[in-house]
């Protein structure tokens, strides 16, 4: 296991809010018939979290489900228990017309924390998305783009913002997020 | 001479004070201080020379209208040019210098030019450099460039930091003075997020200056309470130093912050750029006071009336002891009044009208003992370098003189101008205002929304408001419109009540004196920073410039980098006269964002260096890093072309990578190839109409060449397709074409055969992908793995999961070399791992990692072709002889119907072929093989092209192809193939696989 | 810059997330079409002045195409519906009809 490493291997960089590589994290895109019920119950079964409604993320205790798209999920599930998962989804979901593959690998994950209006407002600075408190609570997903590159985004508590990007550009997004939070650049619009 | 004043300077600290330096010359300012008060306090009047005739010029406003005062600021990495002192706040260890002079500001060989205005009017460049048409690329062109210009360009890195910022509110009030103060309240009190920005660090704009009591209080203090309530209110955040840079489609707004111009030693960006979404947008932009134009207007001392008072009351800076006023309206006897109360001379208020009555301006003047002349105007200015006096005449006359006055200062008012810019950068409307003799917004003609709904209000002056209680009163309805606009209605308190002092009447003055003959006309400028004069407008006019947009560019009136705030309403009513036509029928040029110059890497943000552009890494990135990869762009990913070793050219490393790799062993990190998981039970069925050939009889366990093309027929991407399931495939795409072909799939999914059931997942980047290649792969391999990976077992064009080093691989059997060849697939967070374990046991085999390069020549040499090579948009399978991957049964698939089009099925096509050449050399790349004759154009007729050209290392010599007319049937034919210098190369038309041609090698 | 609201993830967002992809409702023409019609299928597009029904898809987001009625002029957007359909749902066509009676675009109305 010693041999797996996330694309930037757990670099941090701390400016006015924290920002840091989240390391491997288990990742599974479901598409399917979100509607249909053996789905939902293999969903359910597999992030160990309820069924997120559209534009949201339901996070369990080890894992979690967010929409994607309408025949969408990405289930979250601890690194080492996808093929696991996988197995399970595959045998709950039987003939059933759906597509689920590991994509962990694929991507790289986030985490920006501190003064949950600082989060907000660094973010701000490279997505075109009102993240305002009001506007963007935690449970809510959503897929934009981060400067130049696609991300997801939602915020797993107050001041602890979770980014999802493709694993390629994470040096990138890292680039972008160290240089969104150094110290000096607060915004305060949304901070006060 | 200009000076600081004992007292006054509201916007002063006196006790900070701050060094500062022009042209070399140290100075001293005080801390609130503009870099244009500053030098004039230290009698620094002559600023700069204009653009075209050199001539002297000193500041003439006192804000972002200013189109004179242009300095270069700072030194080095921080220096920029066509910095406007007006807007400048000046701090501690400031460096500025002049511009558009040589030798010096104060003597100017340019300024011969204007000795000979008279022989460069409007269109004088156009006119006089046409002929004879040589000269003017090695003549003329490099002389005017010369000359040409304002500011220097900076010559170092730019050391600073920028970035954007999202912002979205509900009510967007663009302007701080008392309007948009006031706006900004309703629209809080309404219930409305709201954001307010002010271009200056100041709040209240000019009612300060200008003065007036509301609600009982003097109007300063007003404004002081009415800013530290908007900052208590949640709702509504304040920011100063930001301009509303633009205005566009649905509530779309540009802020342009300037964070730290006033404090360049303080943390943060430099500048920030809003990117404001809002629900509704509130103008409060203010006005501009219009020059009057006269002869001489231009020389330094001539100035705006309320820049001049703004100097005196805000910055504690006298222009001058004597000035004159010279006005069509009220507004600027509050100057005299101002000048007179601080203890400075007005010997003379010229006012071109004739009232019946004084109003209360006029009395108030008269009353401090101030000279009033009524239906006077200026005949012309005397002076050079600084006024120093001006001859008097009557307006209705041709500018006979009456006396001469000596002042070393002549502040003008010609009316104001609403700043409707904002208003009209999305469409807003104008409409001509009789009586204020301006446009203003059309209130019923807004900008419109996403809705269909108006979404910009404008308020207070930015309206043709300009009395002290209309503003307030407008900018409330203003703000509580907008609130409403956003859905909040709120109660909204009523505006407070002003007190107000009624004016006369203005008149419009468009020349002064009105019948100016045409020397008088000759110094009268429109334009300063362009040299444009009121002679120019109406020598367009005279040539049949009509519309004014075409009057604009001929005479360059409103071109500068003030964009005409000053010059555009004193143009176009010349313009309008010379026409013989009411203004609003000549109507505006466009009013276009920005406002005012907003810097190039503001709008970059933080899109350099690093972050210029995403760069795609593989996870063995670090690995080619320390390993001496020469990269190349590949899309966005950064692919090594080759490795080089020390001492080796780039050549040398390229060749022995292919002869490493043919006789041995070579390894490549192929994981930016596209891969597409396709799955569903209508997965066979969707491919079959996206590839040329069929992939539904693809056996389980096996792979195919398949060929894609778009609807057009013409060949987009190729690849390799895997059946990794009864109804799953996997659809190896070209590096560049992972996303666009993964687009291309859920396109046609999502848009035409809705009811099929596939779905589509992008797992291009959840693997590294390895391919292990030559004779000695399969021993490689096999020391890593217990799994049977025997050419019986896994034989050419099939696929395995397998246990590699330890990791779960995915092998297949495919090879773009003509080699023994083996790509294998590893989770990408094991990709590293996987390409260390084979580094290691390949050691024995000499394992040579290869780039691009040396994995294009070896496609080459076999004749595989390779996309945005042999195809460029315009070819077809056919044309690269690769019917054979086209299939005949089928009845239909993408592109099938577009191959049946004449065109596309003319014998006549350039087809594939390879070329060798005569002498063993290599073709230029993209080469013209000649024919006889030429064509319409007189152009040398064409029979082929080179797609794709190399050295060989293989087979020691130049090989290529390239699509040749009826190229397969003329195989042994020469082409004569001309190179840049002149030369001809020639090359024999053969077969395009040059080894191997059997396929031996990869069938071991 | 448009805002654009996507019918299958109910985002609102900026253009920068939406990528335009042309006409919409264009019926695909294949083998045995004659060729005018697949001429016309291929390159003969509308380009009106007013009401436009077009492609847009939301390619920073859920990833899906939908279609969206536009003002070319204005840029007021009547409405965006889902892609799989052949022509606009009747919704739109009110929405459109209350702002701009009397519309038309090619065979619709």
């Amino acid at each position: 296991m010693s041999n797996m490493v996330s694309a930037l291997n757990g670099a941090s960089a701390k400016g006015f809010v924290e920002v840091r590589d989240m390391g491997l994290q288990g990742m599974i895109t479901l598409r399917g018939d979100l509607n249909a019920a053996k789905l939902k119950k293999a969903a359910r079964a597999v992030g160990g979290a309820d069924m997120p409604e559209q534009g949201h993320i339901s996070l369990g205790d080890t894992g979690g489900a967010a929409w994607m798209s309408p025949d969408e999920l990405l289930v979250l599930v601890p690194y080492t228990e996808v093929d696991a998962r996988l197995s399970e989804i595959a045998k709950a979901m039987g003939d059933d017309h759906h597509l689920a593959v590991n994509v962990s690998d694929a991507r790289c994950m986030f985490g920006v924390s501190g003064d949950d209006a600082l989060v907000r407002e660094a973010l701000a600075k490279l997505m075109p998305v009102d993240l305002s408190a009001r506007a963007f609570q935690p449970g809510q997903f959503r897929r934009s783009r981060m400067a130049q590159v696609p991300a997801a985004l939602w915020m797993q508590a107050e001041g602890e913002a979770r980014i999802v990007c493709f694993r390629s550009v994470a040096q990138y997004v890292f680039d972008l997020l160290k240089g969104a939070t150094s110290p000096g650049s607060e915004v305060r619009y949304l901070a006060r | 001479m200009s000076t600081r004043l004992a007292n006054g300077g509201r916007l002063l600290d006196k006790g900070r004070k701050l060094d500062f330096t022009f042209n070399g010359t140290r100075l001293r300012g005080y801390e609130g201080d503009t870099l244009a008060s500053a030098l004039l306090a230290n009698d620094q009047m002559l600023m700069g020379r204009s653009f075209k005739y050199h001539r002297p010029r000193g500041v003439v406003a006192s804000g972002a209208e200013e189109p004179n005062a242009l300095v270069g600021l700072g030194e080095g990495a921080a220096f920029e040019p066509n910095q406007r002192v007006t807007t400048t706040e000046l701090f501690d260890g400031l460096t500025c210098t002049s511009q558009n002079h040589w030798p010096s500001l104060n003597f100017d060989i340019g300024a011969i030019n204007t000795k000979l205005s008279r022989f460069l009017p409007a269109g004088f460049y156009y006119k006089m450099f046409i002929h004879p048409r040589p000269f003017w690329k090695h003549v003329y062109e490099p002389i005017i460039r010369k000359s040409a210009g304002l500011g220097r360009a900076p010559d170092q890195r730019d050391t600073d930091t920028y970035e954007h910022f999202y912002a979205f509110c509900d009510v967007l009030v663009i302007g701080g003075g008392i309007a948009g103060l006031q706006a900004a309240r309703a629209a809080g009190a309404a219930g409305a997020k709201v954001l307010l920005i002010e271009q200056t660090a100041h709040w209240g704009g000019r009612a300060p200056v200008d003065g007036g009591t509301v609600d009982g209080q003097p109007v300063d203090k007003f404004v002081d309470e009415l800013v530290s309530e908007l900052q208590g209110m949640d709702n509504v955040t304040l920011r100063n130093r930001t301009m509303g840079a633009g205005v566009y489609d649905h509530g779309y707004a540009l802020g342009y912050e300037r964070v730290t111009d006033h404090q360049p030693k303080a943390k943060g960006p430099r500048h920030r750029l809003w990117r404001i979404r809002a629900a509704q947008i509130v103008t409060a932009t203010g006005a501009i006071e219009r020059p009057l134009s006269f002869a001489g207007n231009d020389i330094p001392g001539v100035m705006l009336a309320s820049a001049v008072r703004d100097y005196v009351v805000d910055y504690g800076v006298s222009i001058g002891d004597r000035t004159v006023v010279v006005t069509n309206n009220d507004d600027a006897y509050r100057t005299a009044i101002i000048l007179k109360k601080n203890g400075l001379d007005v010997p003379v208020i010229l006012d071109a009208r004739v009232p019946t009555q004084d109003s209360a301006l006029m009395a108030e003047a008269k009353s401090l003992g101030i000279r009033v002349l009524m239906g006077h105007a200026i005949s012309s200015v005397q002076g050079g370098k600084r006024v120093t006096g001006v001859e008097i005449c009557s307006q209705a006359g041709e500018g006979a003189v009456l006396e001469e006055i000596a002042c070393d200062v002549v502040a003008m008012s010609g009316g104001w101008s609403p700043v409707v810019h904002l208003w009209s950068h999305c469409g807003g409307k104008l409409i001509w205002d009789e009586a204020t003799a301006a446009f203003r917004p059309d209130v019923d003609k807004a900008p419109t929304g996403a809705t269909g709904a108006p979404f910009v209000t404008p308020a207070g002056a930015a309206n043709g408001d300009f009395l002290l209680g209309d503003v307030l009163r407008d900018g409330n309805s203003a703000g509580k419109a907008a609130a409403k606009a956003a859905g909040h209605s709120g109660a909204v308190p009523a505006a407070p009540s002003a007190e107000e002092i009624a004016e006369a009447p203005m008149a419009p003055v468009w020349m002064m004196p009105q019948g100016a003959g045409i020397k008088k006309r000759q110094k009268a400028w429109l334009d300063y920073q362009n040299d444009v004069k009121v002679s120019d407008i109406q020598l367009a006019a005279q040539e049949g410039f009509e519309s004014v947009e075409h009057a604009k560019r001929y005479t360059t009136l409103g071109m500068a980098t003030d964009q005409g705030k000053l010059s555009n309403i004193n143009g176009l009513a010349i313009l309008s006269d010379a026409l013989g036509q009411p203004i609003p029928q000549t109507g505006t040029t466009t009013f276009r964002p920005p406002y005012t110059p907003i810097s190039f890497a503001s709008i970059t943000g933080e899109a350099r260096d690093a972050r210029f552009m995403p760069v795609r890494q593989t996870p063995m990135y670090q690995w080619h890093v320390e390993n001496g990869a020469f990269f190349e762009p590949v899309g966005q990913w950064r692919r090594p072309y080759t490795y080089q070793k020390p001492g080796e050219s780039v050549e040398d490393a390229v060749a022995r990578e292919v002869k490493a790799t043919r006789s041995s062993l070579g390894m490549l990190d192929a994981s930016t190839l596209g891969k597409l998981l396709v799955k569903g039970p209508d997965a066979g069925k969707f491919l079959d109409m996206l590839y040329t050939n069929m992939m539904s009889t693809l056996k389980p366990g096996r792979c195919r060449y398949g060929l894609m093309c778009s609807e057009n027929g013409f060949l987009i991407d190729d690849g390799v397709v895997a059946r990794v399931g009864e109804d799953a495939f996997l659809c190896h795409t070209t590096t560049g074409g992972a996303e666009s072909i993964h687009g291309h799939m859920e396109e046609w999914l999502q848009t035409e055969w809705w009811d099929w059931d596939v779905y589509v997942a992008n797992l291009t980047e959840q693997y590294a992908q390895i391919a292990v290649v030559g004779p000695r792969a399969r021993e490689t391999l096999e020391k890593l793995t217990g799994d049977d990976i025997s050419a019986e077992a896994l034989p050419f064009m099939a696929w395995a999961d397998i246990t590699l080093a330890g990791l779960q691989a995915r092998v297949y059997r495919i090879s773009f070399s003509g080699e023994l060849s083996y790509e294998i697939a590893v989770k990408a967070s094991e990709g590293r791992a996987l390409w260390d374990a084979l580094l290691a046991a390949g050691a024995s085999a000499n394992i040579t990692v290869y780039g691009t390069e040396a994995l294009h020549i070896m496609r080459a040499e076999k004749g595989f072709i390779m996309i945005g090579d042999e195809t460029d948009g315009t070819v077809i399978p056919q044309d690269l002889g690769l019917n054979w991957a086209i299939s005949k049964k089928k009845e239909d698939y993408l592109g099938k119907r577009a191959q049946e089009r004449s065109h596309m099925s003319d014998p006549a096509r350039w087809k594939l072929v390879g070329l060798e050449t005569v002498d063993g050399g290599v073709l230029p790349d993209g080469a013209y093989a000649t024919a006889e004759g030429e064509n319409a154009n007189g152009q040398r007729e064409t029979q082929g092209r080179v797609t794709s050209t190399y050295h060989s290392p293989t087979l020691e010599r130049g090989i290529a192809m390239g699509l040749v007319l009826n190229g397969p049937d003329r195989m042994g034919e020469v082409l004569e193939f001309p190179r840049l210098d002149g030369t001809i190369m020639r090359a024999k038309i053969v077969d395009p696989v040059f080894f191997d041609k059997d396929g031996e090698k990869q069938n071991v | 810059m448009l805002i654009l609201t996507c019918p299958c993830c109910g985002v609102t967002g900026e253009e920068t997330e939406f990528h335009g992809g042309g006409e919409a409702h264009l019926k695909r023409f294949g083998p045995g079409s004659s060729e005018g019609e697949f001429h016309d299928y291929l390159f003969s597009k509308v380009n009106p002045k007013g009401v436009h029904l077009e492609r847009w898809r939301h390619n920073n987001g859920c990833g899906k195409w939908f279609h969206a009625a536009r003002d070319t002029v204005t840029m007021e957007i009547y409405g965006t519906y889902p892609a799989q359909t052949t022509e606009p749902p009747q919704d739109i066509r009110d929405a459109i009809t209350a702002k701009r009676p009397g519309w038309s675009w090619r065979e619709f109305a």
